[in-house]
């Protein structure tokens, strides 16, 4: 098919195998780590407040291939003789929870503050108040932003071509190499990452639509 | 783990990394006009064009938000050479960053528009400015000065997003980086550096164009403002 074997295709599929795989790691880490980076962010002590802006500031001032070279040099002069796949891993965990934690304390701040005040005045703990009262209300204006930034996550993922994991942006860099189709290989990559992106796209803007008229 | 961290290619290198840097901010500057001109023609276009013009901003706009930049910028570049037009790797990272970053644009300045009080619109047509004129006099700026925060915001995710420019062998500071740690064997220190100037110049632009805001606009208008 336009000049390619099926094996090409194969290739490009396994490619894409592995964006899905480390979109996942990127979400999973993204967020464990930035649930607690939220957390703080909307914390009422202002060390944490400080410490936790302070993280969110340098992920978000660093481009993700810089990040990624980093992490990958720096687990190599750590003496790790680890795969790719986990330097450009922990690459996307630390880049997604930086962007997780920011969208998520603005869904945690979203809850308005009487929602606050009532839950205390019914003698509920600091921690009931949040875990039973605020957090089902954030958690419902979270969904839209968190898989709109899905689409972010699956599309950064190409990043990794830096430190060479073989991910569907290195698989379609490889096969232009040994093919000259830059068109038709490019072209497939980009219809791959569609397909992935856009139910995703759609998804959100539908949960959005949905949290308007609740 | 005992790693003797070295900075000594510092002395010989300081040249290019400044190189580096100034390449990566001319790239961004020369991509934020064309940038944002595209990005509100489309959006203009999706709100009040004819039917195909709407379907084909839509297209685009979909297209390029749902791919990654560095997929466009292969396509582009790799995709020239085939058809052996010879172009220099900074025209091809320049045009790829402003039609992805118009297609981001185009979904800022829609929800502008959209955000404006029809009382505006229909005193511009009391004043019987044209369609036109309203649009570019009265809509335009309302739309701009709403969203500006936003369109720093993205404005500083392309100056970010420049890095991935040296996989087609443009020379900004990732790639003049690359060819650092691959003469001194320092990656690690090499790439620490070039993430401490990255901090420095999304300070520097952050302040520069948050700066110009405040001139611009000085009613500081947000989204969600009445009037």
């Amino acid at each position: 098919m336009l000049g390619l074997s099926p094996e090409h295709l194969l290739f490009l599929l396994r490619g894409a195998g592995w964006t899905i795989v480390l979109s996942l790691l990127g979400f999973v880490g993204g967020t464990i780590v930035g649930l607690p980076v939220a957390l703080c962010r909307s914390s009422k002590m202002r060390s944490l407040r400080v410490v936790s802006s302070a993280y969110v500031q340098l992920v978000q001032g660093i481009p993700l291939p810089v990040i990624m070279f980093v992490v990958y040099f720096g687990l190599s002069i750590g003496g790790y003789e680890l795969p790719a796949l986990v330097a450009a891993g922990i690459a996307m965990t630390a880049y997604s929870s930086a962007y997780l934690g920011e969208i998520w304390k603005g869904c945690i701040e979203a809850v308005p503050k009487t929602q606050w005040e009532a839950a205390e005045c019914l003698a509920l703990t600091p921690v009931q108040r949040f875990v039973d009262v605020i957090l089902p209300q954030a958690v419902r204006i979270a969904i839209p932003p968190t898989v709109g930034f899905l689409v972010q996550i699956v599309k950064n993922t190409s990043y990794s071509v830096v430190i060479g994991f073989f991910d569907l942006t290195y698989s379609a860099k490889v096969l232009n190499n040994s093919t000259f189709k830059p068109f038709t290989v490019f072209t497939i990559a980009a219809l791959l990452y569609f397909v992935i992106c856009y139910p995703l796209s759609v998804l959100s803007r539908r949960y959005e639509r949905k949290l308007k008229r609740a | 783990m005992n790693y003797e961290f070295d900075f000594s290619f510092l002395g010989e290198y300081g040249q290019d990394l400044w190189d580096g840097t100034l390449l990566t901010l001319w790239m961004t500057a020369v991509s934020i006009i064309p940038g944002f001109v595209v990005g509100t023609a489309c959006a203009v276009g999706r709100l009040y064009g004819p039917p195909w013009v709407r379907k084909a901003a839509t297209v685009y706009v979909e297209a390029i938000r749902n791919t990654p930049l560095v997929i466009q910028v292969f396509w582009l570049f790799f995709g020239l050479a085939v058809l052996s037009v010879r172009i220099d790797a900074f025209y091809a990272a320049v045009i790829a960053l402003v039609i992805n970053v118009g297609a981001y644009t185009a979904e800022i300045m829609r929800a502008g528009f959209e955000s404006i009080p029809k009382g505006q619109i229909e005193a511009a047509s009391c004043l019987a400015l044209s369609r036109w004129q309203s649009l570019l006099y009265v809509q335009l700026p309302q739309a701009v000065e709403r969203v500006y925060p936003a369109l720093v915001s993205q404005f500083i995710l392309m100056m970010l997003a420049t890095s991935i420019m040296s996989q087609i062998s443009a020379p900004e500071l990732t790639g003049v980086a690359y060819q650092i740690q691959a003469f001194t064997f320092r990656g690690f220190e090499v790439y620490l550096v070039i993430a401490v100037i990255y901090l420095a110049v999304v300070t520097l632009l952050r302040a520069i164009l948050t700066g110009l805001g405040k001139v611009i606009f000085p009613r500081r208008r947000r989204l969600g403002t009445p009037l």
